[in-house]
């Protein structure tokens, strides 16, 4: 049988996963091996050294830069408090006195004599890494942070803005093609992550952020209604950094699309139960999806997967991803193995899909994705 | 460079950030030709984080299609004997984001302008230029170079024998902000130091310890002056101990090739420079990638390469629509579509960069933002590829520290040969897509012959440059470039329909094309590849083809796949203003040119 190697994203009702929760410098790692740890304790933390501020003393003073040393009254390494005097000039009259104050708490790191700056650095920031989702410590990685395991249901999306986060999940959206409404959304949605239905509207957003919602899984967004809400054109899909008071998780993409049926019904299948999200997406060098974790402890009766890169073989699912059919759901028909030459020209290497209305389409086999394995 | 004449089978990969490309290059009948290609995913990140798996995968479609046998078990069998295996392996690298690098320099327009030609020029990605004047107070700068973790800093500045203090301030700030380089969570921050070198003991107490500092000569030893060859190398050197030997596989990759792996981009300036030095040719360079655009110019063998970090047709096509603007792209598009809809599609082209366009309108689209994509990779490359700045000349002072863009060494009117390369340029469906592409983006003026590269192999070529440039310009010529033709295009303006020019073309068969060019015209005269046609043209009053307004000149044509392209649209091209009638503009110039079927 014919087979083609096609993208996916991973849809499951159950399975294990792992994540590397890495400290940006070495630091302490607080938890070990087999500890069970919840998704918002610290796992490890360290100190990022504060930040520089600086102090022209030459200038201040009107001295040259080689002549710093003598009238300085901190030496490198001195701890200073804001306001406390660095250096001063000691003229004969009081009233030439110079003196130069300390902006900052913390200490002094360098007095240059070639530039004349004393630079000086606040105190060290302490950042603590948590564990992001429920599970068990699966290996520690000396002074750099640990991997926790968990098992659960496990949904990555297409796209998302907006970082970490967890809550219960409620299902808005009675179907997974509805378009929900801002007066869904009450004010005891807070905290919680919200499965909205085919479009996550600018209204229904800005609702969500007011009710101080954890985050909002939809089918699409609309490009116009994101940029409106980032407050710029978003250019290229690295994200996760955003603070916009809530995260985003697209399951399918750009437009009203609905979320794909087995999608939907696992994310429904996880309502009441806590979920670990991310937005974080990086589609260059190193894919990064976003995703929604929701641990527990057995495998749910009918636990099904599907997703993820493989082949692809006749009587399989998949979606087209790309005009003129984009976002139909049908199964592939034929695999024919020669090139073909599409409307646009372009010669490719194409897959017959058979819609449910017994029509069928040729599509270009970079334009499907594999939603069943 | 040594170079090594007993090469017959050469294997050549360019690990890209997403796929890994092989060719064999083998020596038939005395001549050097690109014989087979295969492909294969990179496996740079998880599950496999072995580089050199992605690497074997490649060599192996090409042992399959070639016949030949190159592998025993994960071994490339060199050198070749009985016929198997080959003689050299060679490789480029881009894979993990290619080399990141931060620069510095005492005065931006100065020093900080010459860091960043070498570190471009050595095929790197520039993040950020600080320097003493760039507006920045110190602890935005220091914060700054804390949060973009570099794989690299290139610290220069001063003149030898000048004043040291700036680029020591400069060194302050770096070890101030202790940097800790992209990968390698415990490993010390390559720097290296090209300023003025009273200032070298200085750097040293600053940056020896909290830095893997190198010191070399300077970028910028005189004002009159730019030395970026002995930096460019260190770059190299260091790419390939620090950065490269980070990365995954790379260290038994390394073992596996015959000569140092390059950077990718690197590799391409160098086949550029190669090709212009041997032809004696002014030459620019394009390509588009997914995420990026490179450009790369040798201009009186002045070579200059920038990249545009995010412009690119599919991770960054995106950024092109926010950058360019909607209506500068539709102005190439003949056709209305609703703005939310476009926006959605370019948005779901961004997050899922490997679709292709199955419509002619959503290749229309893609196109046009290629063109938008290049122009404006064009503008920057443009505002860097200029003569040193702040050299006494008879001029003001004022005059020397203003904007620059009359000096760049980029004119388009001696351009000789403009070469493209990159999915949307190299696959596109027609031929004269590419070359119109280019025209529309770049505007050459004057005689101007274009070329895509086929197969995108110029990497390989460049690092094959360095073992064997015979090899290298051979494959060039004959596997690596598909001349589209050339384009005639007077520089001037007018009212559409007035003469811009005249023009007659004698074939090499006898027969002679001749006919009037009118302002905002544009003709397609079929000249195949390998033949040559002799033009004489005549521009109207305020037109010039080269030897100045008016003046008449002779050129030899030569033809290719797309054939000759007249372009009497004016410098710059004289869009209308008006919707409807652009429509019809673009419509025109695309039957013209039989750009898209009927």
């Amino acid at each position: 049988m014919a087979h083609s190697y096609t993208p996916g994203l991973r849809v499951t009702s159950y399975t294990t996963l792992q994540r590397r929760r890495i400290l940006p410098l070495k630091g302490d790692v607080i938890v070990k091996v087999g500890d069970r740890v919840r998704r918002d304790d610290v796992v490890a933390r360290t100190d990022l050294p504060g930040d520089i501020a600086t102090a022209n003393v030459v200038n201040r003073l009107g001295i040259q830069p080689s002549e710093i040393g003598r009238y300085m009254l901190k030496k490198e390494g001195e701890p200073v408090e804001e306001g406390e005097l660095l250096a001063e000039t000691r003229p004969f009259i009081t009233w030439f006195r110079s003196q130069v104050k300390s902006p900052i708490t913390g200490t002094v790191e360098t007095i240059s004599s070639i530039t004349g700056q004393v630079l000086l650095r606040r105190p060290p920031r302490p950042v603590a890494v948590m564990a992001y989702v429920d599970g068990t410590v699966a290996e520690v990685i000396s002074d750099e942070g640990v991997v926790v395991e968990t098992a659960g249901a496990f949904v990555q999306g297409i796209f998302g803005v907006g970082g970490e986060a967890w809550g219960p999940v409620v299902r808005i959206s009675k179907t997974a093609d509805e378009v929900v409404t801002p007066d869904m959304i009450a004010p005891e949605h807070h905290g919680a992550v919200l499965v909205c239905g085919a479009l996550a509207t600018l209204a229904v957003l800005r609702r969500a952020i007011a009710v101080g919602a954890a985050g909002v899984i939809a089918g699409g967004i609309n490009a116009d209604d994101l940029k409106e809400l980032l407050g710029y054109d978003l250019g290229v899909a690295i994200t996760g950094t955003e603070e916009i008071g809530t995260t985003i998780i697209v399951t399918e993409g750009f437009g009203r699309i609905s979320i794909a049926d087995r999608t939907f019904d696992v994310l429904c299948g996880c309502a009441g139960q806590v979920a670990s999200i991310n937005g974080a997406t990086q589609i260059r060098a190193g894919v990064q999806r976003p995703e929604i974790i929701s641990p527990c402890d057995m495998p749910p009766a009918d636990a099904n997967g599907y997703g993820h890169a493989g082949g692809l073989a006749v009587g399989d699912p998949v979606r087209i991803i790309r005009e003129p059919h984009f976002g139909r759901l049908g199964t592939v028909a034929a695999l024919p193995s020669e090139l073909r030459r599409v409307e646009s020209e372009t010669v490719v290497r194409v897959l017959v899909v058979a819609f449910s209305d017994g029509t069928q389409a040729v599509v270009p086999r970079a334009n499907v994705e594999s939603i069943t394995r | 460079m040594s170079q090594s004449a007993n090469l017959n089978v050469i294997i050549a990969t360019d690990c890209g950030s997403t796929t890994t490309k092989a060719i064999l290059i083998e020596n038939v009948d005395g001549v050097y030709r690109q014989t087979y290609r295969g492909e294969a995913p990179t496996t740079v990140e998880a599950p496999f984080e072995d580089v050199t798996r992605g690497v074997l995968n490649a060599i192996q479609e090409v042992e399959e299609l070639s016949g030949r046998t190159i592998l025993d078990g994960e071994r490339i069998i060199a050198p070749a004997r009985d016929g198997r295996g080959v003689d050299i392996y060679i490789s480029t690298s881009s894979a993990g984001g290619g080399l990141q690098m931060m620069v510095a320099g005492v005065v931006k327009s100065m020093t900080g302008e010459s860091a960043q030609r070498c570190a471009l020029g050595a095929g790197a990605i520039v993040m950020d230029v600080l320097a003493s004047n760039d507006g920045r107070l110190p602890h935005q700068k220091i914060e700054r170079i804390r949060q973009l973790r570099p794989d690299m800093v290139l610290l220069s500045g001063g003149t030898d024998g000048g004043t040291i203090s700036h680029v020591v301030e400069l060194a302050e700030y770096i070890a101030a902000a202790d940097p800790k380089p992209r990968f390698g969570i415990g490993f010390r921050l390559p720097v290296i130091y090209a300023g003025n070198r009273d200032a070298r003991a200085d750097i040293e107490r600053i940056l020896g310890e909290k830095a893997e500092l190198t010191v070399t000569d300077n970028i910028r030893p005189t004002l009159e002056r730019e030395n970026l060859q002995p930096a460019r190398l260190k770059i190299h050197d260091l790419f390939l101990e620090h950065v490269m030997a980070q990365a995954p596989g790379y260290k038994k990759l390394m073992s596996w090739t015959g000569a140092p792996i390059m950077p990718t981009p690197g590799a391409v300036g160098l086949i550029m420079q190669t090709i212009a030095r041997n032809q004696g040719i002014n030459v620019v360079g394009v390509d588009i990638g997914g995420a990026t655009t490179d450009v790369f110019s040798v201009f009186d063998g002045v070579f200059n390469r920038t990249v545009s970090a995010n412009l690119g047709l599919s991770y960054s096509i995106s950024n092109v629509l926010a950058e360019a603007g909607l209506a500068n792209i539709m102005r190439w598009v003949p056709f209305d579509i609703d703005q939310q809809d476009l926006r959605n599609r370019i948005k779901n082209k961004m997050i899922r960069p490997t679709t292709i366009p199955q419509l002619l309108a959503e290749l229309k689209i893609e196109q046009a933002i290629a063109r938008e994509a290049l122009r404006l990779a064009f503008i920057q490359h443009k505002q860097l590829a200029v003569g040193l700045k702040g050299v006494a000349k008879e001029r003001t002072l004022s005059d020397v520290f203003a904007a620059e863009a009359a000096e760049s060494l980029i004119d388009m009117m001696r351009l000789d040969l403009l070469v493209g390369s990159g999915g949307v340029l190299s696959h596109a469906p027609r031929r004269q897509q590419a070359m119109q592409m280019m025209i529309d983006a770049f505007q050459p003026e004057g005689v101007t012959r274009l070329a895509v590269d086929s197969i995108f192999m110029m990497p390989h070529l460049g690092v094959l440059s360095t073992v064997n440039e015979r090899a290298a310009t051979e494959v060039f010529d004959r596997d690596c470039m598909i001349y589209l033709g050339t384009c005639v295009a007077p520089r001037g303006k007018g009212k559409p329909g007035a003469k811009a020019c005249d023009w007659e073309i004698a074939l090499s068969g006898g027969a002679t094309e001749r006919g009037e060019l009118a302002a905002g015209d544009l003709r397609r005269v079929p000249l195949g590849l390998d033949e040559t046609a002799m033009l004489r043209a005549n521009p109207a009053r305020g037109w010039d083809l080269g030897a100045g307004p008016g003046k008449p000149i002779e050129a030899i044509l030569h033809g290719g796949v797309a054939g000759i392209v007249l372009d009497g649209r004016g410098r710059p091209i004289q869009m209308a203003e008006d919707r409807a009638r652009q429509v019809q503009q673009i419509l025109t110039w695309n039957r013209a040119t039989d750009q898209y079927p009927a």
